[in-house]
């Protein structure tokens, strides 16, 4: 049985422990608030803009834009967004797994986050880029690496670029995903489900019967599709790293919270053992003098 | 009215109702559309937009971006969506100098990404301003 000094010495450390977490729970309950308010409100754009390119989908074949060209070839390049700093739950391993699952198994990588590139590494994957982003993500951050993304793809490097990125489903769920970014597979032949965007906000389901319009284009299609196709990467590009901050910051919340929770019930039990055996002590002291008494009488 | 306008920025939906008419500054020049109209899509130069809701024209001051129209339904998405009451003189006009002093300075040579962006802040600031300026009169 631990005794009575060791007890208090161990209520005083997890007292300590839950002071931390709690704090670090509000920090990330502030984060929380903006990165989800941020992700939130990017959808709308993102979507409106990928029914933009489905609807006009059939105005145009393959080989009209470099970014749509499907290749042959396998190589691939996956963007990973991961968090910086762990603490966040089972987040960054959930991605991990994801990626093992869903991309090839020789692929190169491009990372932001500090997490799953040190992972990557590990593993002996090659990392051919690191970006940092801000918190909270400014657009101006993410178009550099829309851009190194899209030319990696133009020059040939790779055959097809992935983004893994962990989707905000709400406060206490985020899932991980693999999208294909590029070639962007806004053209039909047959396997319009492969239509994938960021953030959930499109399904190709629900505007299987919408009119089919024969669209006119202004100045002209080639260039109206050379303007939309870069907008398009840049905004999937930012819209899953906000993605993937509000899903961190809400885990690390949640994470946080538990761990407080957590620290708080074992505060309690070790009070109640403590006052058990203080009681004990007290008792048996007690015992003792009035044996002493009976045993002088 | 029978046509759905929606005006999207990246930050949020600025209008979603139905209209009677809308006009927009396309790149070719500014475009009215009316209800059945032909399928179109076109970029969008910063400039004025109008429609008329419930028997009231409203003016917005947009950035660039693009529209889509079908016979129902105009769907604009862009950088800026500020109506007249939305536009503040002098924060827009410090936008207007900060990005033209970037785009003067000679010491960081800006990429043509870069310069685009800063040219495209310049004209949807100057679009907004035009705006104001032209309700204050």
């Amino acid at each position: 049985m631990a005794n009575l000094r060791d007890i208090r010495r161990r209520i005083k450390s997890v007292k300590n422990t839950a002071q931390i977490t709690r704090a670090m729970q509000l920090v990330a309950a502030a984060k929380m608030k903006k990165a989800q308010d941020q992700a939130l409100a990017g959808r709308e754009y993102a979507q409106r803009l990928t029914q933009m390119l489905y609807d006009i989908r059939k105005n145009f074949g393959e080989e009209s834009n470099p970014l749509l060209e499907r290749r042959e070839g396998k190589r691939e390049l996956v963007f990973v967004i991961s968090t910086d700093k762990g603490l966040c739950g089972p987040l960054n391993t959930n991605l991990a797994r994801k990626i093992r699952a869903n991309t090839s198994p020789d692929a190169d990588f491009v990372t932001v986050g500090r997490k799953l590139r040190i992972l990557c590494e590990k593993l002996g994957r090659r990392v051919i880029a690191d970006f940092t982003v801000k918190d909270p993500v400014p657009f101006s951050q993410t178009r550099p690496i829309a851009k190194f993304l899209s030319q990696q793809f133009l020059e040939g490097n790779y055959d097809k670029v992935s983004i893994a990125f962990t989707s905000f489903v709400n406060t206490l769920r985020q899932e991980p995903e693999v999208v294909t970014l590029l070639p962007i597979r806004g053209h039909t032949d047959g396997e319009e489900q492969a239509f994938e965007t960021i953030g959930k906000g499109f399904n190709v389901e629900d505007h299987k019967n919408d009119p089919q319009y024969d669209y006119l284009f202004e100045p002209s299609p080639h260039d109206v599709l050379a303007a939309i196709l870069p907008l398009y990467v840049n905004y999937e590009v930012f819209q899953a790293v906000v993605e993937s901050r509000a899903s961190e910051h809400s885990a690390r919340m949640v994470a946080m919270k538990a761990a407080t929770d957590n620290a708080k019930k074992f505060i309690k039990e070790l009070t109640l053992e403590y006052n058990k055996l203080r009681q004990g002590a007290i008792t048996a002291e007690l015992l003792e003098i009035t044996t002493a008494m009976k045993a002088m009488e | 009215m029978p046509l759905q306008l929606d005006i999207v920025t990246p930050e949020k939906k600025v209008f979603s109702d139905m209209v009677d008419n809308v006009y927009l500054p396309g790149a070719d020049g500014e475009m009215g559309i009316l209800p059945q109209h032909a399928g179109l899509v076109t970029a969008l130069q910063p400039g004025e937009m109008r429609y008329l809701h419930h028997g009231q024209v409203v003016t917005l001051a947009i950035g660039s971006g693009f529209a889509e129209v079908t016979q129902q339904k105009v769907t604009v998405l862009t950088d800026m969506a500020l109506g007249e009451g939305e536009i503040d003189e002098s924060t827009t006009e410090d936008a207007i100098q900060r990005a033209q002093e970037k785009l003067a300075s000679p010491e960081h040579s800006l990429d043509a990404e870069e310069v685009a962006y800063l040219q495209g802040i310049i004209a949807q600031s100057s679009a907004a301003l035009h705006l104001k300026r032209k309700f204050k009169r």
